[in-house]
């Protein structure tokens, strides 16, 4: 299982990664496997506030729709628009083509409660 | 020489014979079925006498003694209109579709590969559907326009709630019923209806959307637009309530802006049925489609790249995503979709709009005789203030003394000669002017082709072939009860006295119906153990929905409605929470143990940390794991202790009829899925009927209706557009409790029971049982384990689904409650050969699975992974796999005699839904895309 060590995570499977107070979010290589075949996602409005741990997002796969939360609070500034032609790129590339949008973190401090990669893998069991 | 009936009809719908259960029972261990029956169902719930039901007749003397009740109804020429018009049911339609077991015994299309013929049908209803409104793309189908309406109100709703929105504007224009069955569904969940009308209304940022009716309920045609792009300019959405067959003549919603048209289906061939059943539509346009409510089938492909189709967007749907569903909907109304399309194709759109033309000039004349200026323009009715009503005619009576009528594909000159007073020459000018619809419709081949009889039988019977229906072998779909549909209960249905009523003809005129009505309140109050029954849900899951209303209701009477906390063990259907959540409850989930039964410590936990705010328990019973649960009397106390109700869900109830009843153990309202238990057939996924039965005390809370005296004297609003739900198809289930009798339908039970129970014991070696219960013992289905094979072989659930259709099966259901498992309900009406036959196919799977385990199958490669096998496939020239042809075509005897071959592949569910398509695509597709079998 990839979990990449430059990356936060939160326990329901989004990870983080950290660009100043910029923070891209995406679904972890364990989630996509979960899910299988992603054939739909529906990503924030750019401009919508989002709260750490509150339904943001939805992946749809054939079998189930997942909610996504957000792993922080702040305004989305921008979010990946080659998803909704390409919801494939979640299975492919989560942690880089796949990614889902970005947050301007508006409490840096919850960063503190998100999980090591090390952490991360042990949830998970791998 | 003995004059005596020699006949049961019971050994006619049971399947096993006196010596077939004796050798079952020896397999599954018990001297007699009395004592099985005694070790599977939990004494304390047990039902100390027999039911208290008519003795059970012949076939010959009940449907003499029905056509006597039926014939006291009077079927009138109609002209009341709202909605529901009469027609004429082609009889190539009726006598092949209709009356056709091949077309009204399947189930739900969910196993694509062999439902192509109905999805084939579906979709021509979609695209006839689209191309009407005007609209990008419509479902297949809903209950009726009255709910297809609610249910747009509520999508517009998860649309466009943002800022605040809770206020749905629904203009006079529309049908009463539609108005209150609106009402009723905003009521819980704290949305405003305002009514009025729409040139005097006020838009405002409250308003999330309107709701229209074009032609308008008194037959005006209006021009919306302007208001639709007002309501735009407020970020409203507009909904418009619409008529088919006007649609062929008139400027459709989608040219005029309407974001969503909903309406009834029923004038294209299906008989009113005193209200039903019939098929609601639902367009809206493309980007809403994640939104939509219902199914959608859509076009794929399969293994070998041909054009398939299957159900789309499935995750919107109760079944995946629960409360969180676009709507609760399940069973919909398929065998009527298909009919309505099907007179799509037979008339084809010259021919659909010569209809229509002669309905309007029947009513332009009618007008003109009248002297009687109409304002606006209208299409095939008529509001009179002046004109004498003349007598003996069922015309609309307007609560202001005025009337009206409507004219449909049945009108004569005869008829307009009566109502004009006079004989009148037929006009043909147009009234319609700026509202003439300029677009053309219906441009696919599939609905200019097949317009002579010889064509339109073969077309039928072609798609008819590609289904596999009860009529080739048993559908042992668990929580289904996929029993048989006896000739002698269908054949009522197309009588004329049952078919041609009005859903609001005079009272006086139906007292046929009125009998049935009361004679089978009465036997299903005694079956279920409870006070009084409401007729009025349509399918299953609007009985949830409209029991948890009368839950509701009860409460707030109460002074307790503060009580919205609803628990649903996790094993529950999904039409549960979605139920509840429309009926305005938070649903918390309840724990199930390791032995799949409610984890009566966690309810109690829950039910006690909730005692000031539980309004509701539902359980389902035996349980979704399909076991009769001990603790059934407890669970109900611990509910009723912490001052909630009880509701059982009615699935089930093929296990309980005559053994234990809902209302003994403690439930305080359940619903019956008629066309499950009671026979009703289940049409390919609709139509269905899901009455509520009550306990005394919620009995004065059951659904009124505005148009009929029905319903308790504190009744929740309509749930349904019309009083009595799909009347006409009553005469099914009271056919078969008639026929069977209290000791027929007992001992129809316990055969479920035993059926069910040899199978798991049969397959047990091979497949073990996941949960038993009273007994080491199953209800009437079980959950067979397949999850194993994942890790042995790679051979997943859906492989050993998808390789039963090669020996001729439709698989059980697949992966609910449980992933990775199978549900069998055989019911009582499959006898030991078919059993047996069944088993055999599911041991022959298991041999061909270990061979893959033992390394001889390759695995990938294989016989499971392949299937299912097309004569396109197995008859190649090409063929490279590591078995025979003939292992993969004819792996079992019987596959010789009769074979069902699949029209296509596996089908691909992840193009579908990544490239989602819901109209006939174009011809070419199906011709260029003839690819080589792999």
């Amino acid at each position: 299982m990839n979990v990449p060590k430059n990356l936060k995570f939160a326990k329901t499977h989004e990870w983080v990664r950290v660009e100043g107070d910029i923070a891209v979010v995406g679904i972890t290589d364990h989630a996509q496997q979960e899910l299988t075949d992603v054939v739909y996602v529906e990503t924030p409005a750019v401009g919508s506030r989002v709260e750490a741990g509150k339904e943001c997002a939805v992946v749809e796969s054939v079998k189930a729709a997942s909610d996504i939360y957000a792993p922080l609070s702040g305004d989305v500034i921008a979010v990946n628009e080659e998803l909704s032609r390409a919801p494939e790129l979640l299975n492919q590339d989560p942690y880089n083509k796949g990614w889902m949008f970005k947050v301007e973190m508006s409490d840096l401090s919850e960063l503190n409660e998100l999980l090591s990669p090390d952490d991360y893998a042990h949830h998970i069991g791998a | 020489m003995n004059t005596e009936r020699i006949e049961r009809f019971a050994d006619r719908h049971i399947g096993p014979g006196p010596e077939d259960i004796q050798e079952m029972l020896r397999l599954v261990g018990f001297p007699t079925l009395e004592a099985m029956i005694d070790a599977a169902v939990p004494p304390q719930i047990r039902l100390k006498k027999p039911l208290s039901l008519p003795a059970a007749r012949g076939e010959q003397e009940l449907l003499s003694q029905l056509k006597a009740i039926m014939s006291k109804n009077e079927v009138r020429r109609s002209f009341i209109g709202m909605g529901y018009y009469d027609c004429i049911t082609p009889p190539v339609i009726q006598r092949n579709i209709l009356e056709n077991p091949g077309w009204y015994t399947q189930y739900t299309p969910y196993q694509a590969e062999i439902s192509q013929g109905r999805l084939e049908a579906l979709l021509n209803f979609q695209t006839m559907v689209a191309d009407l409104t005007g609209l990008e793309i419509a479902n297949a189908s809903l209950l009726d326009e009255a709910t297809a309406a609610a249910e747009a109100m509520t999508m517009c709703y998860g649309l466009q709630s943002r800022e605040g929105r809770n206020i749905f504007f629904v203009s006079d224009t529309c049908h009463p019923q539609t108005i209150a069955v609106v009402q009723t569904r905003a009521l819980p969940i704290a949305i405003e209806i305002v009514v009025g009308d729409h040139t005097k209304f006020a838009l405002n940022k409250k308003v999330f959307g309107v709701l229209l009716q074009y032609p308008a309920t008194d037959g005006r045609i209006l021009d919306y637009e302007p208001f639709i792009q007002q309501a735009h300019e407020h970020k409203s959405l507009a909904v418009v309530a619409t008529d088919l067959l006007a649609l062929t003549l008139l400027k459709p919603p989608g040219e005029f802006g309407a974001d969503v048209a909903v309406g009834s289906a029923q004038r294209f061939g299906v008989p009113m049925g005193y209200g039903g059943p019939h098929a609601a539509f639902f367009a809206t346009r493309d980007s809403y489609k994640r939104h939509m409510p219902g199914r959608l089938v859509g076009v794929s492909k399969d293994a070998q790249g041909n054009p398939a189709l299957r159900l789309a967007l499935q995750t919107r749907e109760q079944h995946i995503r629960r409360e969180k569903a676009t709507s609760n909907i399940c069973t919909a109304q398929v065998l009527l979709g298909v009919m309505a399309s099907m007179y799509a194709v037979y008339h084809g759109p010259e021919g659909l709009k010569r209809i229509a033309r002669r309905v309007h000039a029947l009513a332009t004349t009618l007008a003109t005789a009248h002297g009687e200026h109409q304002k606006e323009p209208f299409f095939d009715t008529l509001h009179f203030r002046r004109a004498a009503k003349p007598r003996g005619l069922n015309a609309r009576e307007y609560p202001d003394g005025s009337w009206g009528v409507s004219f449909d594909e049945t009108t004569t000159a005869d008829d307009l000669n009566r109502l004009a007073g006079r004989n009148v020459e037929v006009l043909s000018d147009s009234q319609l002017g700026a509202f003439a619809r300029t677009t053309p419709f219906l441009t696919h081949p599939v609905f200019n082709r097949y317009h002579t009889e010889h064509e339109m039988l073969r077309y039928i019977k072609r798609l008819e072939a590609k289904d596999l229906s009860l009529t080739t072998s048993m559908i042992p779909l668990g929580s289904c009860t996929m029993k048989l549909n006896a000739t002698a209960e269908m054949l009522p249905l197309t009588w004329p006295e049952v078919g041609g009523l009005h859903p609001f003809a005079p009272r006086e005129q139906t007292e046929g119906y009125h009998t049935l009505f009361q004679q089978l309140e009465t036997w299903l109050a005694e079956i279920t153990g409870f006070a009084a029954v409401s007729l009025q849900p349509n399918a299953g899951s609007q009985g949830e929905y409209a029991g948890l209303l009368v839950i509701r209701e009860y409460q707030k009477q109460r002074k307790q409605n503060h009580r919205d906390i609803c628990l649903i063990p996790v094993s529950a259907h999904g039409t549960n929470p979605a139920s509840a959540v429309m009926a305005g409850f938070k649903v918390v989930a309840v724990a199930c143990d390791a032995q799949g039964n409610i984890d009566v410590p966690d309810l109690r936990a829950k039910a006690q940390a909730h005692r000031n705010d539980l309004g509701a328990l539902m359980v389902t019973y035996p349980s979704t794991h399909g076991v009769f649960e001990e603790t059934i009397q407890e669970v109900c106390q611990i509910v009723h202790d912490n001052g909630g109700q009880v509701y059982m869900d009615g699935a089930n109830m093929n296990a309980q009829v005559g053994l234990c009843r809902p209302g003994d153990m403690g439930a305080d309202v359940c619903h019956l899925n008629l066309h499950k238990t009671f026979c009703i057939p289940h049409g390919g996924g609709g139509p269905g009927m899901g009455p509520i039965a009550v306990a005394g005390h919620l009995a004065p809370y059951l659904p009124k209706h505005p148009l009929a005296e029905v319903g308790g004297p504190q009744g929740i609003g309509p749930v349904s557009a019309v009083p009595w739900g799909s009347a006409s198809i009553l005469t099914i289930p009271w056919m078969y409790i008639a026929l069977m009798g209290g000791d027929g339908l007992t001992d129809a039970t316990k055969v479920a029971i035993l059926n069910a129970n040899y199978i798991a014991k049969r397959l047990e070696p091979y497949f073990p049982t996941l949960y038993k219960g009273h007994g080491d013992l199953v209800a009437h289905e079980c959950v067979i384990d397949c999850r194993q094979f994942k890790t042995t072989a790679d051979v997943e659930v859906e492989d050993i689904a998808k390789r039963l259709i090669d020996y001729g099966f439709h698989a059980p259901t697949m992966s609910w409650p449980v992933p990775g498992t199978l549900m069998i309900e055989p019911t009582e009406s499959e006898s030991k050969a078919e059993l047996d036959r069944f088993c055999d196919a599911m041991i022959a799977i298991h041999a061909e699975i270990k061979a893959i385990e033992s390394g001889s199958m390759d695995r990938a490669n294989n016989l499971l992974k392949n299937a299912p096998h097309t004569a396109h496939v197995v008859v190649a020239d090409k063929w490279e796999r590591p078995y025979s042809r003939e292992l993969a075509a004819f792996p079992a005897p019987w596959t010789r005699d009769h074979k069902f071959w699949p029209p296509v592949g596996r089908v691909d569910n992840v193009y579908g839904d990544r490239h989602v398509v819901c109209i006939c695509p174009p011809v070419e597709a199906y011709t260029t895309a003839d690819a080589q079998p792999s």
